[in-house]
């Protein structure tokens, strides 16, 4: 696999850019390997890559039935940030941002990751004195996080809507090292990388069911062949069930919803920050893309689905929050809008944590979070995979939870998955 | 768009309805294990295909609804009261 540097860039452009080799080899199955990965999306391919790079595992195969950032890698709105204040979240999110600053580096792969900052609006004293909690304890664990007043932010973000009597901007909360990535970029870069290192990657490769032998997982039934695994994760959010299910482990603190994005036509330089709003049942958050779209989103569709595509009323609704708060857009022009299926958990937090089957590892329950979560989640997936045990981080991001009372609940709506949004 | 058959009100946009979650859940007596509470509150089985969920019909009549709905495909089967001495006046109804 050839390096992108300088050197090459300039070779290849005085050779007609005919000596790049492909970015991924695209592999027949082996019969059998150390630690079969199945689902080929961010979460999937960082464990791939972070278990040959630090655990030295290299006869790793991922699986996925599709292709590669097809499912939710390609369905999201991007945003990278650390802003979580319950134990084991901070640490394990703070982790993945100090990841995420050196990415580029580690894969030899521009993922055109921006800290342009996270500005999360307040609207009432009460919502001030919340958040100030939340980025209190943030900066305790030596997260950056400020608080901007009126007049700052006016400077910084001039177009908003401070005209609003029934909702006034009060201020915002901030992390500056907080920002956007391109997601395609992520999955082709740790393909790419986990490639290089010996991780075979099946795309067209769908799980059709598991032969167990004395309580473990033996092999695996596939759409190209049977695939033996000394050792299997799952990392498959918003199908995790299914595959629980085939695998005969019963229920889980799991639903499946969708949650919709939206990309408008490219404009001129017009947002330098994500911009994120939450008041009176709205749920909106906004940021430019580097060709000059915006990105945004707002909530769930609120009733549980499988389906890949959005429903009407939430379109509306994100229309209405975008309007409340930015005006401004009001003539732009929708490109796309799509739904992907999310993991909503019943306490909002994930699971990266040991099972029923003792060589099956389970990696789920991504809620909203899973593109930010992405490399560190991979870190640790690898780490529970390699080493049996769970890191301190995510000691508690188990399926035992619940039954011991100790959820991680960052809002506190209860166990009802929609509402951890 | 969904559209619900409420059978009080008629076919009405699934956004004047509320959604609830799993209507097959029993709930266990008071003095069951924790395990069997854990399982009944935190875990679902989450299908992919048909299933009986609960809605609210709560820009109507606000009446509670069993709906059997494709996860996958959004078509609704069958419409129903949440409560069985109403199903059954409904259904004499019909």
């Amino acid at each position: 696999m050839t390096k992108f540097n300088a050197w090459n860039v300039i070779k290849n452009g005085l050779n007609g850019q005919s000596y790049w080799t492909r970015q991924w080899r695209d592999p027949e199955p082996k019969s059998s390997y150390d630690v079969v990965i199945i689902g080929g999306g961010l979460h999937g391919l960082a464990t791939a890559y972070y278990l040959a790079k630090n655990h030295n595992i290299k006869n790793v195969a991922v699986l996925e039935k599709g292709w590669i950032g097809g499912g939710n890698a390609g369905r999201n709105t991007t945003i990278v940030r650390s802003n979580y204040m319950m134990p084991g979240n901070h640490e394990f999110y703070e982790h993945s941002l100090k990841l995420w600053e050196n990415l580029s580096h580690e894969l030899n792969y521009n993922v055109m990751f921006s800290q342009r900052a996270h500005v999360s609006l307040f609207h009432s004293p009460g919502a001030k004195d919340s958040v100030s909690r939340i980025y209190n304890i943030m900066r305790l664990h030596g997260t950056d996080a400020e608080l901007w007043d009126l007049k700052t932010l006016k400077k910084k973000i001039p177009h908003l809507n401070y005209h609003n009597s029934r909702f006034p901007i009060l201020g915002a909360a901030v992390q500056k090292r907080a920002g956007n990535a391109r997601h395609d970029a992520v999955a082709w870069g740790y393909a790419r990388a986990a490639d290089t290192l010996g991780v075979d990657i099946l795309q067209n490769c769908e799980v059709t069911g598991f032969t167990r032998n004395n309580g473990n997982i033996e092999s695996i039934q596939t759409s190209r062949g049977i695939i033996k695994g000394k050792k299997i994760g799952f990392a498959v959010a918003g199908n995790t069930s299914v595959l629980w299910q085939m695998a005969e482990l019963g229920n889980l603190p799991i639903e499946s919803h969708k949650l919709q994005a939206f990309v408008s036509e490219a404009v001129k330089p017009l947002l330098d920050q994500v911009v994120v709003y939450g008041v009176g049942g709205a749920h909106f958050y906004i940021s430019q893309s580097d060709k000059g779209s915006m990105v945004f989103g707002g909530d769930l569709d609120w009733y549980k689905s499988y389906a890949q595509r959005g429903n009407l009323p939430m379109v509306q609704d994100v229309a209405e929050a975008a309007m409340a708060i930015f005006p401004s857009l009001g003539r732009i022009r929708l490109l796309r809008h799509w739904a992907g299926v999310m993991d909503m958990t019943m306490d909002g937090s994930f699971f990266i944590c040991k099972t029923p089957i003792s060589n099956l590892y389970l990696n789920a329950g991504w809620n909203y979070g899973g593109f930010k979560a992405s490399p560190a989640s991979g870190w640790y997936f690898a780490d529970l995979i390699a080493n049996e045990s769970p890191h301190n981080y995510v000691q508690n991001h188990n399926l035992e939870r619940f039954e011991k009372g100790i959820n991680i609940d960052e809002r506190g709506a209860g166990p009802d998955p929609k509402l951890h949004g | 768009m969904i559209r619900i058959n409420c059978p009080y009100c008629g076919e009405r946009d699934h956004s004047e309805f509320s959604y609830g979650g799993d209507a097959t859940i029993n709930y266990p007596s008071l003095d069951a294990s924790e395990k069997e509470w854990t399982e009944a509150i935190f875990f679902r089985k989450n299908i992919k295909g048909f299933q009986f969920e609960t809605w609210h019909h709560s820009n109507g009549c606000r009446m509670w609804l069993v709906v059997e709905r494709s996860t996958v495909t959004h078509e609704i089967k069958s419409v129903k009261p949440c409560h069985p001495d109403l199903q059954k006046v409904v259904e004499n109804n019909k």
